[in-house]
């Protein structure tokens, strides 16, 4: 689904593409191709202009933020796992959850070097003796590319931490981060119970840093041209670019490189514009929120812009619903998933999740029997904040940004029955691994 | 000195014992869990709210020292 502009340019003054500067539509990019388009990777020593403080001072100085939902200044995350005793562990997500999501996806399988890159920039950081990557373990193909990669590399003498890329289950909530820790030390890939943190208790005991891959990948680029050049673009708030991936009713879905800041319409316009008549937007992701088209129009596409117009950035999932499509039978379908994604851990996202998704399905499809907008909205202020991580929270987000932004329609929904939005083809993907193993 | 209460959801069997034991701060949904009207515990109740911890039988709540 990816749709790419080919652009082979190395200047590092060009705006953007940055990170997708070295994709090729035709192959991936090999060791040499990666070198050719970004120079070699800048060698981090342990003195002078080279030193790990150093590369923390560019982070810091850049404003990085991480990419993979929560925006937390990456400089920072790195310092407190820095501050950890003993020496810390590095693991990079690249275990894509959000089905509508596939960045990192794109990043792993095209531009791998640029986060391998990331991965040994950030264990020079924090001190790391060990590194991991952590993908979906259900993609061989995946797998095998980038141990393939990781041993180029090795061979080239380019990584001193060595890293060792890791299959992981493909769960909704097996890529949250303490998930991912709880696996690597042994145990099943659902989250637990905090503090410890990570950054403070994370792999095999020690600290540990986790980032999303394209978080990396951006890490790779700053190091080599610095903090300056990072902020050239976006805005001086949420600086740099972001990879984003629209889909929906849009005539060219796809990942696309945007300047963070770069108003959500403007984002749907790069994807070819609306195929239909929009409705609303889902930004975020499925623990993002719905936001009517109009409203959602000039909204920046940055955490804090987001978060005050009552969405969430997310991994930047933008989403197109239709006119024609039932943003409340869509909302009912992801909830249902949400649901049969709940890791069966926490009382009250293993009860209230299902009831929740029993609600959503009355009220979409079944004439609000038994009163089903009133039990969404009490179900929803039940569950929220009440779990060990923040998959109740999330779904209810979703929810409740459904009932605002179609709150006239789940009104008709309740007294009149559905609309004849219900019969259209589903819009929002649903995978269905629910025979996939926790462990 | 100030407690404050917390649950570990994962640990959290839905025994209910301390809802009993204190009505005052904790309340069960409808599926048997309990909901914290507050994490803040008032003086008078430190004594009950420390019962209820000690009675939980998968050591699901939690109570310590407020900052």
């Amino acid at each position: 689904m990816t749709e790419l502009a080919l652009v082979t340019d190395r200047s590092p003054g060009l705006r953007l593409p940055r990170l997708l500067a070295g994709i090729s539509y035709y192959s991936v990019a090999g060791l040499r191709d990666h070198e050719q388009q970004y120079g070699p990777l800048p060698l981090w020593g342990t003195s002078g202009r080279r030193r790990p403080g150093r590369l923390l001072d560019i982070v810091d100085a850049s404003g990085l933020t991480g990419r993979g939902g929560a925006g937390f200044p990456t400089g920072r995350k790195m310092r407190s796992v820095l501050s950890g005793p003993g020496s810390a562990v590095v693991v990079a997500n690249g275990a894509e959850g959000e089905p509508a999501s596939c960045k990192d996806r794109l990043l792993l399988t095209r531009l791998p070097h640029l986060v391998l890159d990331g991965i040994t920039l950030a264990a020079h950081a924090v001190g790391a003796r060990e590194a991991y990557l952590c993908i979906h373990g259900q993609e061989t193909d995946l797998l095998d590319a980038l141990d393939d990669a990781v041993a180029q590399r090795r061979a080239a003498g380019l990584d001193p931490v060595p890293i060792q890329v890791t299959g992981i289950p493909g769960r909704y909530v097996a890529s949250e981060q303490s998930s991912i820790v709880g696996y690597l030390n042994g145990g099943p890939a659902k989250p637990t119970f905090s503090p410890p943190r990570p950054h403070q208790r994370g792999v095999h005991g020690r600290p540990t840093l986790v980032n999303n891959v394209e978080t990396l990948a951006h890490l790779a680029l700053i190091a080599r041209f610095g903090d300056r050049w990072f902020r050239r673009i976006g805005l001086p708030s949420a600086p740099g670019s972001t990879l984003v991936t629209v889909s929906g009713a849009v005539a060219r879905p796809g990942v696309y490189e945007i300047e963070m800041g770069t108003p959500a319409g403007q984002v749907v316009m790069l994807a070819g514009g609306p195929a239909e008549r929009p409705a609303a937007l889902l930004v975020g992701g499925y623990f993002g929120a719905w936001l009517p088209a109009g409203a959602a129009w000039p909204v920046p596409m940055c955490h804090a812009a987001l978060k005050a117009a009552g969405g969430a950035m997310g991994a930047g999932m933008v989403i197109v619903l239709p006119v024609s499509s039932c943003g409340l039978a869509e909302t009912a379908r992801v909830v249902r998933y949400l649901a049969d994604e709940n890791a069966g851990q926490c009382g009250p996202c293993m009860f209230g999740l299902p009831a929740l998704a029993d609600a959503m399905a009355d009220l979409a499809y079944h004439g609000g029997r038994r009163r089903a907008l009133e039990r969404v909205a009490s179900l929803a202020g039940l569950v929220a904040g009440r779990g060990a991580c923040r998959h109740p929270d999330g779904a209810v987000q979703l929810v409740r940004s459904a009932l605002r932004a179609f709150g006239a329609d789940a009104r008709r929904h309740e007294h009149r029955g559905p609309c004849p939005g219900v019969t259209r083809a589903p819009l929002l993907p649903v995978p269905s691994d629910a025979d996939w193993d926790w462990a | 000195m100030n407690y404050e209460l917390r649950v570990n959801p994962i640990a959290c069997n839905g025994y209910g014992a301390c809802a009993e034991l204190l009505p005052e701060i904790i309340e069960l949904d409808p599926w048997g869990y309990p909901i914290l009207l507050s994490a803040s515990v008032p003086r008078s109740l430190a004594d009950h709210a420390k019962r209820a911890v000690a009675a939980c039988p998968t050591l699901a709540l939690i109570i310590y020292k407020a900052q």
